[in-house]
């Protein structure tokens, strides 16, 4: 198995882990997005709650949750490891350098961005996710079954006028995370072709890095306006 | 036309260096950024102060061994050209001009702003070669190539070793130099025999040296004189996951 940790621990090795997670994350993205529109169905949460409680009862999505938890530390730890190792192979910096000429600021910068994602994820999941599994949440009654009443908590968190904001700020980071990151994950897998690698630029800069952060910066924004009633 | 110019000055390997400035009064726009050198150095040499130390050998381009980090970038704010190939009309009357060494733990400052480059020797060493007679050049030509292939593989043979990919990159990264290195051999029937191990020894080598990992941003690409696409590197990791995952190398 020598060549295995071999293999994992090589410079291209640690790559294909960030790819991989991180393609992982990307797709877990697509399900988010689509689930969480259900806040804007105007049904006063019942579609929302009842997707939540699917969320969080499905013996296969409760699987894959495990693996999505494992692969966010994986990616931030190997993440953690290639930059100090990348800051090591340039121990003397440059008095005078001009990236900005060879190259693009989000893609100079991907350890920044997924340190203020990992800060983010840690408060979005301490406001629903532990909020969910142990905190106390209020019921609600749908045809005579129970369910945790989510959106009232979603309510409360987005009411907060500097959350909806952070939020905002968050997604314009994951926004420039994935407008480098989709693509070279692939890069990194070695799959780049003249007939594909436009589509995957394509679907990279404007679905991943424009419209689904987009749409998820619509959520609190929304819930927002409607708390306080001004839609 | 008149230059302030900001050199990295370094008595050798083990003594710390700092900017030093020099003015340039006389400086012709028709020359070229090492013959601006020359002239520093020329009068450096008659006030009896040591004159700059720089790499330079055919001065057209084609050998690799100018290497000058100049105003934040490699080679100078041209693209596709060495720093011999920079002319001073690139620059205005009264410009500061900062001239670095390359920077990178695998690229030790020798003096001033020679760089020690043997690390890339080493990696070709480990296997960026084929180790059988190839036959002459008749013999080639009877193995059909097609003209596609033959070019692609000229164009990452164009690869001078320079090293500005890795002055470049924000991480001090090889990954350029090793892609072309193993795309020109690995895309040919007459490197074909050989490419799993290539693959698999070169990048053990170039993590070996010191150098940091891909990040994808293209500056490398952008800054290369040879202008080597990052195609290259897409390779480079087919290449390299590939034979990490069929060659009969179980102990890495």
């Amino acid at each position: 198995m020598a060549w295995v940790t071999q293999t994992l621990s090589s410079s291209l090795g640690r790559k294909v882990i960030m790819s991989l997670t991180g393609l992982f994350l990307c797709s877990f993205l697509i399900i988010h997005m689509a689930g969480n529109l259900q806040l804007f169905k105007g049904d006063g949460g019942r579609a929302f709650n009842e997707y939540t409680y699917f969320m969080t009862h499905n013996p296969l999505i409760m699987t894959i949750s495990y693996v999505l938890y494992t692969s966010i530390l994986v990616h931030a730890l190997m993440a953690f490891i290639l930059t100090r190792h990348n800051q090591a192979s340039r121990p003397i910096k440059y008095a005078y350098s001009k990236p900005e000429a060879n190259s693009a600021w989000a893609s100079r910068n991907m350890g920044i961005l997924g340190t203020v994602l990992l800060l983010f994820i840690i408060i979005h999941m301490r406001t629903f996710w532990y909020e969910m599994h142990f905190g106390s949440v209020p019921m609600a009654e749908y045809d005579g079954k129970e369910y945790k009443d989510l959106y009232a908590v979603v309510q409360v968190a987005f009411g907060e006028l500097w959350y909806v904001i952070l939020y905002v700020i968050c997604m314009v980071a994951i926004g420039y995370h994935l407008w480098h990151g989709f693509q070279s994950g692939f890069q990194t897998l070695g799959l780049r072709h003249k007939k594909y690698t436009p589509i995957i630029e394509f679907l990279g800069k404007y679905f991943f890095a424009i419209i689904i952060p987009a749409a998820f910066a619509a959520m609190p924004i929304y819930v927002y306006l409607q708390v306080h009633h001004i839609i | 036309m008149k230059i302030t110019l900001k050199v990295w000055r370094q008595k050798n390997i083990n003594t710390a260096g700092k900017l030093v400035e020099y003015q340039l009064d006389n400086v012709s726009e028709d020359m070229s950024f090492l013959e601006m050198f020359d002239v520093l150095n020329d009068s450096l040499t008659r006030k009896g102060e040591e004159p700059v130390a720089f790499d330079h050998d055919c001065r057209e381009g084609i050998c690799g061994t100018c290497s000058m980090y100049i105003n934040g970038r490699p080679h100078g704010p041209q693209t596709g050209a060495t720093t011999c190939q920079l002319h001073m009309r690139s620059f205005n009357d009264g410009d500061t001009i900062v001239v670095e060494p390359w920077r990178a733990r695998s690229f030790p400052v020798i003096k001033d702003l020679m760089v020690d480059r043997l690390a890339f020797d080493r990696i070709i060493q480990s296997g960026g070669y084929v180790s059988v007679n190839t036959g002459s050049a008749r013999d080639a030509n009877e193995i059909l190539i097609p003209r596609t292939i033959a070019d692609e593989a000229m164009d990452a043979a164009a690869c001078i070793g320079c090293g500005a990919c890795v002055a470049a990159c924000k991480n001090a990264s090889a990954m350029l130099f090793v892609a072309a290195k193993v795309s020109q051999l690995a895309i040919l029937p007459q490197g074909q025999a050989e490419h799993k191990e290539r693959a698999e020894r070169m990048v053990a080598q170039m993590d070996a040296e010191g150098f940091g990992a891909c990040s994808f941003t293209g500056a490398c690409s952008v800054e290369c004189p040879k202008s080597i696409s990052l195609d290259h590197i897409a390779r480079l990791n087919r290449e390299y996951l590939g034979a990490k995952l069929t060659s009969d190398n179980i102990n890495g």
